[in-house]
């Protein structure tokens, strides 16, 4: 079982997420960001998943493991589509809607093709592989993805303080999770970088929330005050 | 290991880049708030803020009572704060363009500060005026 202060972490994350699902019926918002939404009840959902598998076998099963993996992909899953979504909305006043998805659904079975070939060698353990690499893989293309559409909403002039703020904090939690995930390579020995991860999985419901509870729909930003150095 | 190094270095890259933006999304949203008179008594503030005024102005924010919507943001923008005071303090001599630009972002911190400050007035005397009525 996971000690303490993991446990804390742990509980408070879900803590930020209910939060933010509750903030979004409160500001009556739920279907506005569905996706993003959905994206949190998958994540108690794996929540609850995982919880009862370590409960039932223990933390080193092979049980355990397939359950963490798997509940790992589909919230990567979850939180790719929650991006998607907001890239329609950045671009809805384009109708190019149509276009977006069809790449998006494109560039998922071309990670997945490219995930499988990675691990397709190694045969024992390859469903797990495959999950850890693919969730790995889009974790990447998210990264890109979301600095691709804080490109996109600069160069619109976006106003619309929800979205930019949603994307930026998205950009935080990707990139930061990277340097986790390259820290912990580097230098797992020691025992901090294992609170890294967790920490960082509670700044993407924190900033959201706090996005959604201070600033309605109708709240906009000069787009000029959001580049770093004026042209 | 190179790899690695690689990863962390772009990572770490890409999150101060997002941070900043983040930092300036929040400032952004508060610059157009018109400040009462109230704050502007309290902090001595008449025109606009500048960079100088944060720290007092977050010591009297713990004076008035905590408003949890405001603490994330005020903490992001407190470690931005941070930040451009650091690179205030060790970068500007060798690059003048920096010195403004700072102050600019400094001052635009403190704008944050006093907006938060001016709500929690606000709210603190609504509770009084709720108090009073009951």
């Amino acid at each position: 079982m996971p000690g303490p202060l993991l446990s804390a972490i742990w509980y408070f994350g879900i803590v930020l997420e209910v939060a933010f699902v509750v903030c979004s019926v409160w500001r009556k918002s739920f279907f506005r960001y569905f996706f993003l939404n959905l994206y949190f009840l998958a994540t108690l959902a794996s929540g609850v998943v995982r919880y009862a598998v370590l409960s039932e076998f223990g933390q080193h099963s092979d049980q355990y493991r397939f359950a963490y993996f798997y509940t790992d992909v589909l919230l990567t899953l979850a939180l790719y589509i929650a991006l998607i979504s907001l890239y329609t909305r950045i671009f809805a006043e384009l109708e190019i809607g149509k276009y977006v998805r069809l790449t998006a659904v494109l560039l998922l079975a071309g990670t997945a093709l490219f995930s499988y070939a990675v691990v397709a060698q190694s045969s024992d353990r390859l469903a797990t592989t495959f999950a850890y690499e693919l969730s790995q893989n889009l974790y990447f293309v998210g990264l890109v993805l979301t600095y691709i559409l804080w490109g996109a909403i600069l160069k619109l002039r976006e106003t619309r303080t929800r979205l930019v703020q949603f994307v930026l904090a998205l950009g935080i939690y990707f990139s930061a999770y990277a340097a986790s995930y390259a820290l912990f390579n580097l230098v797992s020995r020691y025992s901090v970088v294992f609170f890294l991860g967790p920490i960082v999985s509670c700044l993407l419901p924190l900033a959201w929330t706090t996005t959604m509870w201070r600033h309605s729909e109708e709240s906009r930003l000069i787009p000029a005050q959001l580049v770093a150095v004026e042209r | 290991m190179i790899w690695s190094i690689t990863i962390f270095a772009l990572s770490l890259a890409t999150l101060l880049m997002f941070f900043v933006s983040y930092c300036r999304s929040l400032t952004a949203a508060s610059s157009r708030h018109p400040l009462s008179r109230e704050v502007r008594d309290v902090t001595g503030i008449e025109a606009l803020p500048s960079g100088k005024d944060f720290v007092r102005v977050t010591q009297l924010l713990q004076l008035c009572p905590e408003h949890s919507e405001d603490r994330a943001g005020l903490q992001a923008v407190g470690l931005y704060y941070k930040i451009l005071n650091f690179a205030q303090s060790r970068f500007a001599q060798t690059f003048p363009a920096l010195q403004d630009w700072t102050e600019r972002e400094l001052a635009g911190c403190t704008n944050f500060a006093v907006v938060v400050l001016d709500r929690r007035i606000a709210l603190s005397r609504a509770i009084l005026a709720q108090e009073g009525e009951i």
